[in-house]
């Protein structure tokens, strides 16, 4: 165990995050780069086409990807807000800030290519069903944590008060994932599960799980980019942060 | 096996074209952004510092450039 708390201890402090991480960029951004080519491509052209929906179906394969990182991002926000709170660690406050955006542009692409999926199939955009209007209060949390980042000229108080809103915001996640079963809606159940069998046919659900590994390695990729320029911008009067313009300057 | 006779039925998708390939396409933008601009900010962040180093440099006409092995913790 303390190899590992010696582990956790040294990804905590900001400048060994930032050395360690450069290292896996290129690796985690090649992997999501493939997975997603390859996901899109046999998505978009080797998949069967759905015997009912026809070729909207194919929306899926983003989709889908994209609400589960939504979700997932969801998450990660929340817990990073609730360590930063109690262990008081700088990084987690970074990884919280960080997240935000990333998690309201995925929030927005499931929203809009589920409005594109719902115009051929139900006739209409938007309708306020249960599971597609907890997406849009999930929408309108990560755009209030972003707004509280920018609320506050005190970068502590902005901190504080943006991860007890992500904590609060957790209520809405086991609603969004249990809408379609708790309500009458419109949206389709759950095709993918954990447990037990899916409903999909394995020719349609294979490049969906290519697609969702591919959507995780760039969640992956780009919350650490984010969080390694809120560690240059919050460290940059550190020494190393100053040794590392120099070394960039001299072309390194 | 590939789904289309042609290049134009895949475009097209049986009339659901538009709908597949505009939540792909904004999709895609979106995803792009999402990897630009951290890089942007990044280099942006190190030109700032780099400025500032110069300033103070030819301020105390003390150039330790090449210095860069001594690395310390703040």
């Amino acid at each position: 165990m303390a190899s590992f708390s010696q582990w956790f201890h040294r990804l905590g402090s900001p400048k060994s995050f930032y050395e360690l991480t450069g290292k896996w960029l290129p690796w985690l951004g090649g992997l999501a780069f493939v997975l997603l080519a390859t996901g899109t491509v046999w998505g978009l052209g080797f998949a069967p086409q759905d015997a009912k929906q026809g070729n909207s179906f194919r929306i899926i394969y983003i989709h889908v990807p994209a609400a589960f990182l939504a979700l997932a991002g969801y998450y990660v926000m929340a817990i990073a807000g609730a360590i930063g709170l109690i262990w008081r660690m700088k990084l987690s406050h970074m990884v919280m800030k960080s997240a935000a955006p990333i998690g309201a542009a995925l929030t927005f692409i499931s929203l809009f290519t589920g409005a594109l999926w719902g115009k051929p199939t139900w006739g209409a955009y938007w309708v306020w069903d249960a599971r597609i209007t907890s997406m849009l209060v999930l929408f309108f949390l990560y755009l209030g944590v972003i707004a509280l980042q920018y609320a506050y000229t005190n970068g502590d108080a902005a901190n504080k008060a943006s991860a007890v809103l992500a904590l609060v915001g957790t209520v809405n996640i086991p609603i969004i994932y249990k809408s379609v079963d708790w309500w009458y809606t419109l949206h389709q159940p759950a095709s993918l599960k954990l447990t037990g069998g899916s409903t999909m046919h394995p020719d349609m659900l294979q490049p969906l799980l290519v697609m969702i590994a591919g959507f995780y390695c760039f969640y992956a990729l780009v919350l650490i980019m984010y969080t390694r320029a809120e560690i240059l911008y919050r460290e940059r009067r550190t020494r190393w942060v100053q040794e590392l313009a120099g070394i960039a300057e001299t072309g390194g | 096996m590939f789904q289309f006779d042609s290049l134009n039925a895949f475009i097209d998708m049986a009339g659901h074209g538009a709908y597949v390939w505009v939540s792909y396409g904004v999709s895609l933008a979106i995803m792009i952004y999402l990897v630009v601009k951290p890089v942007a900010r990044i280099n942006q962040q190190l030109h700032t510092l780099k400025r500032q180093r110069g300033r103070n440099i030819r301020g105390t006409a003390e150039n330790s450039a090449g210095d860069n092995s001594a690395a310390a913790d703040v």
